[in-house]
């Protein structure tokens, strides 16, 4: 099956300091893949970049055949950005409404992905009297509503308890086994091993492009953690030798 | 939840997105009952103040006040909008927006028929009040005071759309008021008669757009009907909206920095 995401050579500069370094990777479909990597690595200006909203300096970013942020992809492509892009002086259900009226699915779309979302409850709630953890959950649930191929996800999961953290990892799971292709950016490392796949981000270049059993292997220790500081120095002995 | 084949997603009907906003900005509003209360009385108050200034001249009052019509929605709803759209911008809303299927220009019309809509009732009240209570005398019809208003604030929304574009920050965003609104307000013939400005400002004020409203709105003071300048007017300031949300839409980038 062709790849869901396909990138070459991608820079991106932003002011005059180069964010991304020349980026090339392929993000099979039905997965999730986990971008993850230490904040400042440019996770979210790539992430941006996969939806179309980033000045790209040179490079190409390829979503389900067509060049990112086209026309036709804005309906297959959900975007929730890492603070929630909800409006707070809105209802959860009033939210979820206003984007489902852009996709074109019907006010039954939205409360169901609102439901899905745990925030039945919730839903007559004006956003901003929600908690944070709650607040992401409705930013998630206008995403989910379109049911979109490809999921772009920016730290769904910062600020959560651990219990819903779980959860929300559940879904993304579910959502993959019906053919979804989800992208979950984090910088906590103990999330990879949630991932089918993970790509290694730091200081604009890619470590690591492998499920997480290769990188156990590779790097000979169990502990993800401590994996990616061993890939890391593993890389400056490399630039050294 | 299953993914959906490309020929089979749902689609919004053209037009049904721009209902989308205009819907969404009027439910922000109405979640918001103090703006509600500050947009519609805020303007009569400021008319009552002017009568109480004027009270031994009447006829000043009836030429100021008139004027005043024009002028209120025109700069309340540059800033209510600018201000909008720049929380918009910030909140990461707008970003969002950009990957959805919404258009530019449905975005923008959707704004500008939201608060077009909430500048009308302004209008309404302000006009009824500055003729029912505070005894406002004119010549000409009242629909046309209170259509001359609306179409002057929609002018105000646009402004502040294209403005809220250049606008990083709430602080940028408000000087832009004294900037782009008050050279109008100045130079609209209001404070001086337009005949008497030295050459090079009547050349500046025929192309503010203000200075066209503000045109009619004294041709309805002095014409009992309606005149076909007035309708030259209004058509002039609803092209220098147009033309503005134009802008708006070639200046607001899907892609940024």
């Amino acid at each position: 099956m062709d790849a869901a995401v396909t990138v070459t050579d991608l820079v991106v500069d932003r002011g005059r300091r180069r964010v991304l370094h020349g980026l090339s990777f392929a993000v099979p479909p039905g997965q999730v893949t986990g971008l993850l990597g230490p904040s400042g690595s440019g996770k979210s200006t790539l992430l941006r970049a996969l939806v179309g909203v980033q000045v790209v300096r040179s490079g190409e970013v390829t979503v389900l055949g067509e060049p990112a942020g086209s026309t036709p992809l804005r309906s297959r492509v959900g975007y929730v950005t890492q603070a929630p892009s909800v409006y707070a002086d809105l209802t959860v259900r009033e939210n979820a409404r206003f984007f489902a009226a852009l996709y074109g699915v019907g006010a039954a779309a939205a409360d169901r992905a609102v439901a899905d979302v745990g925030l039945d409850d919730a839903a007559g709630q004006l956003v901003r009297d929600l908690s944070g953890g709650q607040m992401g959950r409705a930013s998630l649930a206008c995403a989910l509503l379109a049911a979109p191929e490809v999921l772009v996800l920016d730290e769904p999961t910062v600020g959560l308890d651990p219990l819903l953290r779980v959860e929300l990892w559940n879904q993304f799971h579910a959502l993959a086994a019906t053919g979804t292709t989800l992208l979950v950016s984090s910088h906590v490392m103990d999330e990879a091993g949630r991932c089918d796949r993970l790509l290694l981000l730091r200081e604009g270049r890619l470590l690591a492009d492998s499920t997480p059993a290769e990188l156990r292997v590779r790097t000979g220790t169990d502990d993800l953690e401590e994996a990616f500081l061993r890939v890391v120095r593993e890389q400056r002995t490399g630039v050294r030798a | 939840m299953t993914a959906i084949p490309t020929h089979a997603r749902p689609h919004a009907a053209p037009g049904a997105t721009t209902l989308a906003v205009t819907a969404r900005v009027l439910r922000q509003l109405r979640h918001d009952p103090r703006t509600i209360v500050l947009l519609l009385v805020v303007p009569s108050l400021l008319l009552g103040l002017m009568d109480a200034l004027w009270t031994g001249q009447p006829q000043v009052f009836d030429r100021v006040g008139l004027v005043m019509l024009a002028i209120f929605p025109f700069v309340v709803m540059f800033l209510v909008t600018s201000i909008a759209m720049l929380r918009e911008r910030t909140s990461g809303t707008l970003e969002r927006l950009l990957t959805t299927p919404l258009p530019r220009p449905a975005l923008l019309l959707g704004y500008g028929a939201g608060f077009g809509l909430a500048a009308a009732v302004q209008a309404a009240v302000t006009t009824a009040v500055g003729f029912g209570l505070l005894g406002l005398e004119t010549a000409g019809p009242l629909g046309w005071v209170v259509l001359i208003a609306m179409v002057d604030a929609v002018l105000g929304v646009a402004l502040g759309l294209l403005c809220s574009a250049f606008a990083r920050s709430e602080f940028q965003a408000v000087q832009f008021m004294p900037v782009v609104v008050l050279p109008q307000v100045f130079l609209c013939g209001l404070l001086v008669p337009r005949e008497q400005m030295a050459g090079w400002l009547q050349a500046i004020s025929d192309v503010l757009p203000l200075t066209y409203a503000v045109d009619a709105l004294q041709e309805v003071g002095s014409s009992s009907a309606a005149t076909g300048r007035m309708g030259l007017d209004l058509a002039v300031v609803a092209g220098g909206a147009l033309l503005a949300l134009v802008l708006a839409a070639a200046t607001l980038r899907r892609r940024t920095s």
